[in-house]
């Protein structure tokens, strides 16, 4: 009696994995969103091989655009961009086990670049900027409808717990005209390191130097506050607590339907976060980098009130030489479309921004010039 | 109560009164209008702070009454009675609300084309796309992982229980207690250094497979151990009578007789690594298209995928990190109804 | 103890007693496992002498890979560890903080092991009752039809992955658990537990209740799975002399139960110490060591290195290296000392 029944259930078990593994098909399946742009084909040079990258978040789904027109094309290509965070992408393309990677941050100078330059062998590493990504100021305060104008130094002054309520006369001096509540501020920060909370801090750092003590830094260095993982977890936070303020992508803000703040320049004028604007900000950055190294300063003492200066910029780091014979081509080719005005019109519809027109160009040269 | 007449409630307690069960429906329902009152004339409110104060008041009133009618010790049976009834709710009522919020969220995208397709040229705002590439690496994986690490466990849960009787038992023991507390994330980065890069391996659905198979050890061995413990002496000694072997006795005997509890065992150990996320992110990658190979290139995985999608600005993507929660949660059911009706066919049954 | 209790029951016969191995013995004649036995005397012999010597081995075998695999965890926590411990400028042990990737580089375990304790103390406070009470319930409570399911649903939150506690604690957990905070600080606020500075929300008592949530199925399949296994004998015996339910429960069950319980507690322990997804969602975290469990903040461990990990340099993976061998070392302790408290009972649980 006993074997049977054994033999009937390991039967049955070998029949439903004979199943699910006969069903599958390795396509997305129905109909996706159509490309924004339909002349974007023209752009996409085909090669074959696999392509395996990793790092920002940032630019997860800007990269997941690109692969998907990429691979329309060519269906012969396998790319895979794995999340993880700029630090460990930057640290497995380091230990040789990706092509590239993606990173808020560009390499920083000395141990970090020695050890990149060190896995490429017969080139440095170099920085090549492709994404940029408006970092909005999102808050929860019931009652307000016009967009609030939030000045860098009282950003500073909030996100160090300096001014605690939303009817404080700071804020209200520079929003004439709106009715703000008698509120608690709830802040709400990154509690994981990131790319975000770098630039946010960074344009803090430049823009209210008097007011903002703990500098820039990945993390979350100011005191109180609550923390929440991913932009997600402060979005989140912010949509469910009246008072609540944090910062985000874009794209964040937009899905959850958060209204985000003008923010103030250098010279005190309040600049909403609109795609111009951002990519205005973007086209005065200086490129300090020689050999194909794109790394950029922003200028955040521009007095433009055309320009967003609250945002950051993924790049991808690559080899500039050394790359192995059977993945340059497939580099190349897919960087290459991404540079190009399709693939950076891509970027509009994702909460991203693309590059200034004077970066593109430079971006391509780069990417062209890989080895 | 003093020691004469605690001895007479044990004498009594055979002919003492016992409350009826319209008695204890009045304790209810005064306990529902008590709590009524002090809900209307307190600041307290709130339907689940409502249940749980009537609960409360319900269980005290009862024993009380008990206490009083039936004398100590039945007071106390029925206390510990509700107690066990309200632990209960307890652990079924978080399950509920997780289940519940994964069944209401993942359904709005679940579908047989979800199923069978991947995300292989999917952008995330798409709203098509599927997981079939993460169920088959998480397959995979866990299978792998329980190959491994299930006659390794059961083999070191034999050796405490029926071999070990010297300073290397304890040790291991003791080694094994401490292995729990290890952190997924030590264990994956654990696996990263020594497998991907100290012996130069790529990403692959097995370096993850071994990573998970040391978070599944503890728990194989430990709960193995406990059920081998309380197999009667009697037992092996029958066994030794007719002249078997020790092993055969182990393998034959033992093992058999308490095989449902080993299953319990090892099902929890399957069922909380499958859905471990960080192991994964440093050994498996993960992977939007499909790969059957797990013992090269980067794989796909469910928790992997819940993790990343969970995490995007799309609304679309957030569905499918519901949808694949919930697949992955069926799935850890139906392996779970799948073991045990295994362990019935072939345990020793009297 | 101040109630009547019937001596014979606390006398109960060793649990070893030949009872329930009577029932399998005869089903072990009906059914001799035979095939492995050769006919002939002097081989057989040997080659069952050998199968016996070959099967310890492997279990020895086993046994010391464990060991090997555990030394080379922690050899390869110590080599990772040690050069961001040499970068640290501040004491490792007492610091407040983790800022291992600035110059200088500071950082130090003293908040992270506080929390980690803290809320897994908390969880297992809150999970071992209640998990003990369901695994009661399945194996001597409920109605058969009703304790299979029961069995089945604890079983199965067990199977919920930790990414998705994370979420639902942070989205429905965290906002439910507003009300009774508040409530408690409103109450009891005076005892510097509840105290608050009047934010609730993603604080320790919240990622202690998630924790304990992922912790209870552990604890009580394990629990359950050794009370039913309580030998009928001890349990009729209990029950002819008139002890009520309960008693035959405490008398019984529960001391024969006992070392299942606390090994599911300790691997309860385990799975709280060692979670990283969940609380790093659950928890807002800051490096304060504070006892004001209701306010936010608060930190662990192991979501601490999830929530570094993808942003570390060098300096910072080495740091979150040695934190998890900190953690380590306190799964270590924890497991020392509960041996050492409720000591280990041998075979056969009532001991």
């Amino acid at each position: 009696m006993k074997l049977p029944r054994h033999r009937a259930v390991l039967g049955l078990l070998a029949g439903s994995g004979l199943l699910i593994t006969a069903c599958g098909s390795d396509t997305g399946g129905g109909v996706g969103s159509p490309s924004t742009n339909p002349g974007g084909a023209v752009a996409i040079t085909c090669s074959s091989g696999s392509l395996t990258a990793a790092g920002s978040t940032a630019q997860q789904n800007a990269v997941a655009q690109w692969i998907k027109d990429y691979l329309n094309k060519c269906s012969a290509a396998n790319i895979n961009y794995g999340g993880g965070g700029s630090g460990q992408g930057v640290q497995q393309f380091t230990d040789g086990k990706i092509d590239f990677a993606g990173s808020d941050f560009p390499l920083a100078a000395g141990t970090e670049q020695q050890a990149a330059d060190a896995r490429c062998k017969t080139g440095p590493a170099v920085n090549i900027p492709m994404v940029g990504g408006p970092i909005a100021i999102g808050y929860n305060v019931p009652g307000v409808t016009k967009a609030l104008n939030l000045s860098s130094s009282n950003l500073a002054k909030i996100f160090s717990g300096k001014i605690t309520n939303w009817n404080d006369a700071a804020i209200a001096q520079d929003n004439p005209g709106t009715q703000l509540p008698s509120l608690g501020i709830q802040t709400f920060h990154r509690s994981d390191g990131s790319g975000t909370t770098y630039n946010f801090t960074n344009y803090l750092s430049n823009d209210a130097k008097a007011d903002w003590a703990v500098g820039t830094n990945k993390n979350w260095a100011a005191p109180g506050g609550q923390g929440a993982k991913g932009s997600q977890g402060v979005a989140q936070g912010v949509k469910s607590t009246p008072g609540g303020i944090g910062y985000f992508e874009l794209s964040f803000a937009t899905q959850s339907q958060i209204p985000y703040a003008a923010v103030g320049n250098a010279e005190g004028k309040f600049v909403p976060l609109t795609q111009a604007n951002a990519v205005n900000f973007l086209s005065k950055a200086n490129v300090p980098g020689t050999g194909g190294d794109l790394k950029l300063q922003f200028d955040y003492a521009t007095t433009d009130a055309t320009a967003y200066p609250n945002l950051l910029v993924t790049y991808e780091i690559v080899c500039s030489k050394g790359n192995a014979p059977d993945k340059l081509p497939l580099l190349k080719n897919f960087l290459g479309y991404a540079a190009s005005p399709a693939g950076q019109q891509e970027l509009t519809g994702q909460g991203s921004i693309p590059l200034p027109d004077n970066l593109q160009n430079q971006v391509r040269q780069a990417v062209g010039s890989l080895g | 109560m003093t020691l004469a007449s605690e001895a007479s409630t044990v004498g009594s307690a055979l002919i003492r009164a016992r409350l009826s069960r319209w008695s204890i429906a009045a304790i209810a329902a005064g306990a529902i209008a008590a709590t009524g009152i002090l809900f209307a004339t307190t600041p307290m409110q709130g339907q689940v702070g409502f249940l749980l104060v009537a609960a409360a008041v319900f269980v005290v009133a009862q024993t009380t009454v008990s206490a009083v009618v039936e004398g100590r010790r039945r007071a106390k049976d029925r206390l510990v009675t509700s107690l066990v009834v309200a632990c209960s709710c307890a652990a079924v009522l978080p399950l509920v609300a997780v289940l519940g919020v994964t069944i209401i969220k993942g359904t709005v995208v679940l579908s047989g084309s979800f199923l069978t397709h991947t995300m292989r040229g999917v952008a995330e705002q798409d709203s098509n796309g599927g997981i079939y590439q993460a169920i088959i690496g998480t397959l995979e994986q866990v299978g792998l992982a329980a190959l491994m690490a299930v006659p390794f466990g059961l083999l070191v849960a034999i050796y405490l229980v029926e071999y070990s009787s010297g300073r290397l038992g304890r040790v291991v023991s003791f080694f094994v207690d401490v292995m729990t507390g290890l952190p997924s994330i030590v264990a994956g980065l654990f696996i990263f250094a020594l497998w991907i890069l100290a012996l130069g391996q790529s990403f692959s659905g097995f370096a993850g497979s071994i990573a998970l198979t040391i978070l599944m050890l503890p728990t194989v061995v430990r709960s193995a151990e406990e059920m081998l413990k309380i197999v009667p002496d009697s037992l092996r000694e029958g066994s030794y009578a007719l002249g078997i072997q020790k092993w055969v006795t182990v393998v034959r005997i033992v093992l058999p007789s308490t095989l449902a509890g080993i299953v319990t065992g090892v099902m929890l150990a399957i069922a909380r690594v499958t859905g471990e996320t960080a192991p994964l992110l440093v050994t498996v990658f993960g992977n939007p298209a499909l790969n059957f190979n797990p013992f090269s290139g980067a794989q796909a995985s469910l928790p992997l995928f819940v993790f990343g999608e969970a995490g995007l600005p799309n609304e679309t993507a957030i569905n499918r990190a519901w949808a694949a929660a919930l697949v992955l949660i069926l799935i850890v059911l139906f392996l779970n109804i799948f073991a045990r009706i295994l362990a019935r066919f072939a345990s020793v049954r009297s | 103890m101040d109630e009547p209790e019937p001596t014979t029951v606390s006398m109960a016969p060793p649990a070893n007693a030949p009872e329930t191995g009577g029932v399998h013995a005869s089903s072990l004649v009906a059914q001799p496992p035979a095939p492995r036995m050769l006919p002939n005397g002097d081989l057989s012999r040997r080659a069952r002498r050998r199968g016996d010597a070959i099967f310890r081995m492997l279990a020895q075998g086993s046994g010391a890979l464990l060991l090997v695999i555990m030394a080379a965890i922690a050899v390869f926590l110590v080599l990772q560890a040690i050069p961001a411990l040499k970068a640290d400028t501040t004491s490792f042990l007492t610091t407040l903080g983790w800022a291992p990737d600035a110059t200088p580089s500071s950082f130090g375990i003293a908040s992270l092991a506080f929390g980690s304790v803290l809320t897994s103390l908390l969880a297992l406070l809150i999970s071992v009752p209640v998990a003990v009470g369901v695994a009661l319930a399945t194996s001597h409570y409920a109605p058969r039809w009703l304790a299979r399911p029961l069995a089945y649903v604890v079983d199965l939150l067990a199977a919920v992955p930790s990414v998705v506690f994370g979420l639902w604690g942070l989205m429905y957990l965290v906002p439910i658990i507003i009300g009774p905070s508040s409530f408690l600080n409103h109450y009891l606020g005076f005892i510097p537990l509840f105290a608050s500075n009047g934010t609730y929300g993603k604080s320790i008592f919240a990622a202690s209740v998630v924790l304990a949530v992922m912790a209870i199925p552990i604890v009580a399949a394990i629990s359950r799975e050794v009370f039913i296994r309580t030998p009928q004998d001890q349990i009729e015996a209990a029950w002819a002399i008139g002890a009520t339910k309960w008693e035959v429960i405490r008398t019984a069950v529960l001391p024969y139960g006992r070392s299942g319980v606390i090994s599911g507690t300790v691997l309860g322990f385990g799975r709280a110490v060692g979670e990283t997804i969940a609380v790093a969602l659950v928890l807002s975290a800051n490096y304060e060591i504070s006892f004001h469990i209701l306010e936010p903040g608060g930190n662990t461990i192991a979501a601490n290195i999830a929530n570094r990990y993808g942003e570390a340099a060098a300096v910072g993976r080495g740091a979150l290296i040695a934190s998890g061998l900190v953690l380590f070392i306190i799964t270590l302790v924890v497991n020392f000392g509960a041996r050492a408290i409720v000591g280990r009972s041998g075979r056969g649980g009532a001991s």
